[in-house]
């Protein structure tokens, strides 16, 4: 038996597997096919201040090895949220990680006041700040484009989460530089890292010649950004064992449909990995990527689990 | 655990044509058990490699709970895109991954009320084996089957035996009446006098529908198929705007939510041009100036 503990900035979990935030809604869904209380961590779907409707359907085209989403972070807004679902995961002794976003940085914030007035609050072991969503207050960019939006988010949520609670940032693949925005995220108090979200697509209905999506530009996911995923978590990695980053750990998501997949992830450093768009494939993806993953740990005979995060980086062989 | 829902190993035993379409029958042990007329389910296709990872969905045709393979579904699948093409090109014994049943069933009349059931193409699929449950319950049914033509047309003999009257219309009348269900439909519901009128088929159709019942007195149930990405709930792209019994309308999930809801609570003014809009006065609506 691997020891598939691993440890996220001072919380440890029982094992590095978690869904992916959006891909699982608020938990009663998925536990109808496995107990989400198995997982490592549940992340929830990204919650705002206010109640939103999201953008208007069609919603969603599927392309090769994945998918384009434009829902809009369509959600009950915080305070049902914390009435509803966190109450129902925490019943189910479920480990939550948070997904918070605000239209501003302030209202990541309240968001996150709100949250941990929560009297279910015991039951999170993290706050997942997605600040790859638009920054109203900066003409609509997306925070995690744009290093200050991103510190600046990121020191508001952490100075009103609790120090023993984890704070991650959640960061776009779709900048230039990622190890500069990680950077920003690390300096402003982030304790981890989630990488990646979605990358912006369009796919065009050659029947009606024009946008599939209603919102005309979605994100793209599934296997068909795993590469993206890799290289993102591989260039952070490599820049914290350079010294030239803050050591951090990082969760990576992105393409995991498999225990081999996830396996990739971690050996380009991830301490923990999230699964999302397969998940729409198979309802029971999160706890079979567990089980698989753990098998390979076992086949490449490490005794803990802790011992393969970022590993890859040991094995190049230098031309 | 059981919660309503299974996802299965299945496998293919049966697939024939019928008229445009494919009539399937999947070995699904203990989905058959749980499901009710109007629930559907999510079929994986390509395989278990497969670049194409989203489920399809298919409203429930019948089920046989054990028969002499274990329970069995029945589902009538138009061949569309690569995913339809490749469940209508599987071979018998076949694997096929299904999770179901899922979605809300048609809510049956606590009396025996006179019920109409529209079917448009293959819509009509998941009312025969509803015709039957309403019979039991002492409802008296007709049914009204439309499609463009008459290979379009699904289970016209079939209704014959489910029903205790049927109408057919084709858009160019090569079978039955020609023009669409709701030409014929007011007559029928004024006929039987008719409490309910169940409808499975295209969005257009299912606001006619609506239309028709509303005007003749009786309250429509309509099955709506929006483009589903998982079928059970957790990736909300699958949202109609629907009033609820509280007047307030929100973007429901219609895998969860519905697929059936009452037709007079879906906000019809906000789709078309194959667009669903965000009414401006629904919960959370965006609003000038930000969300
Ligand atoms: C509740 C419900 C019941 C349905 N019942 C039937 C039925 O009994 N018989 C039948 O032939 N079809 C039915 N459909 C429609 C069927 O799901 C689609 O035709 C099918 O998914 C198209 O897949 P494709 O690979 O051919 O097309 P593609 O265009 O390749 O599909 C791409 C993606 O879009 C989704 N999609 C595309 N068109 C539709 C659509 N019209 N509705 C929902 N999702 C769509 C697919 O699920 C897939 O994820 C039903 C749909 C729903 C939601
Ligand atoms: C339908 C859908 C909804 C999503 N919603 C959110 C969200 O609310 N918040 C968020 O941080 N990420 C969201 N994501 C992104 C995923 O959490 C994940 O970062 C991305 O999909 C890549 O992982 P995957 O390839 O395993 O899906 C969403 C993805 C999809 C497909
Ligand atoms: S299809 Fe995913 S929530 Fe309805």
């Amino acid at each position: 038996m691997v020891d598939m503990r691993t440890v996220l900035a001072g919380t440890t979990l029982p094992n590095p597997v978690m869904t992916a935030s959006g891909c699982a809604a608020n938990g009663t869904e998925l536990n109808r096919f496995f107990p989400v209380a198995e997982l490592g961590a549940f992340v929830t779907k990204t919650v705002m201040r206010d109640p939103r409707s999201g953008r208007p359907t069609p919603r969603m085209a599927e392309t090769p090895s994945g998918m384009l989403n434009s829902i809009g972070l369509q959600g009950p807004g915080i305070d049902a949220f914390c009435e509803h679902d966190l109450p129902w995961l925490e019943q189910q002794g479920a480990r939550v990680v948070v997904s918070v976003a605000g239209n501003t940085a302030e209202e990541f914030g309240e968001v996150v006041q709100r949250l941990v007035g929560s009297p279910a609050w015991g039951c999170v072991v993290g706050v997942e700040a997605n600040i790859s969503c638009p920054n109203v207050a900066n003409r609509g960019l997306v925070f995690a484009c744009d290093p200050v939006s991103s510190e600046r988010v990121v020191r508001i949520v952490r100075a009103r989460v609790p120090a023993e609670v984890p704070v991650l940032a959640k960061l776009t693949p779709d900048v230039t530089d990622i190890v500069t925005i990680a950077g920003a995220a690390l300096g402003a108090g982030a304790d981890a890292l989630t990488m990646v979200n979605t990358l912006l697509g369009i796919v065009i209905d050659t029947d009606l010649l024009r946008p599939r999506l209603a919102g005309v530009t979605g994100g793209l996911s599934g296997p068909a950004i795993r590469p993206v995923a890799v290289r993102a978590i591989w260039q952070v990695t490599a820049a914290m064992r350079s010294g030239t980053l803050p050591t951090a750990p990082v969760v990576g998501v992105g393409g995991v449909r498999t225990g081999t997949d996830a396996l990739e992830l971690v050996a380009a450093g991830a301490s923990a990995v999230q699964v999302g768009t397969a998940t729409f494939n198979d309802p029971s993806a999160p706890r079979r990527v567990l089980t698989e993953l753990e098998a390979e740990a076992a086949r490449h005979g490490v005794e803990r689990f802790a011992d393969l995060v970022g590993i890859a980086h040991e094995r190049m062989v230098r031309p | 655990m059981n919660a309503g829902v299974l996802q299965v190993g299945g496998e293919l035993i049966a697939s024939r044509r019928a008229g445009a379409y494919h009539h399937l029958t999947l070995v699904a042990p203990g989905v058959a058990e749980l499901a009710a007329p109007g629930q559907f389910v999510a079929l994986a296709v390509g395989g278990a490699t497969s670049a194409t990872l989203l489920r399809r969905c298919f409203s429930i045709h019948r089920v046989t709970p054990s028969g002499t393979y274990g329970g069995t579904v029945d589902v009538v699948v138009a061949a569309r895109g690569a995913g339809t093409r490749w469940l209508t090109s599987l071979r018998v014994h076949d694997p096929v991954d299904v999770v179901g049943p899922l979605g809300r069933p048609f809510p049956l009349p606590t009396e025996p009320v006179p019920c109409v059931l529209v079917g448009g193409g293959y819509g009509s699929a998941p009312l025969f084996w509803l015709a039957e449950v309403l019979r039991e319950r002492g409802c008296p049914v007709e049914m009204v089957l439309g499609a463009a033509s008459e290979d379009r047309l699904f289970g016209v003999l079939q209704a014959r035996r489910s029903a205790d009257g049927v109408t057919v219309t084709t858009d160019d009348g090569s079978a039955g009446h020609r023009g669409w269900v709701s030409d014929v439909l007011g007559d029928v519901v004024d006929r039987l006098g008719a409490g309910v009128v169940y409808a499975c088929g295209p969005m257009g159709m299912l606001r006619s529908v609506t239309e028709v019942a509303s005007a003749h007195g009786a309250v429509a149930q309509v099955a709506v198929e929006e483009s589903m990405a998982c079928g059970i709930g957790v990736c909300m792209t699958c949202v109609l705007p629907v009033r609820g019994g509280d007047g307030v309308t929100r973007m429901v999930r219609s895998c969860v939510g519905g697929p059936v809801f009452r037709g007079d609570r879906v906000r019809w003014d906000a789709i078309g041009d194959g667009v669903t809009r965000v009414p401006e006065d629904a919960l959370g609506a965006p609003h000038p100036g930000g969300h």
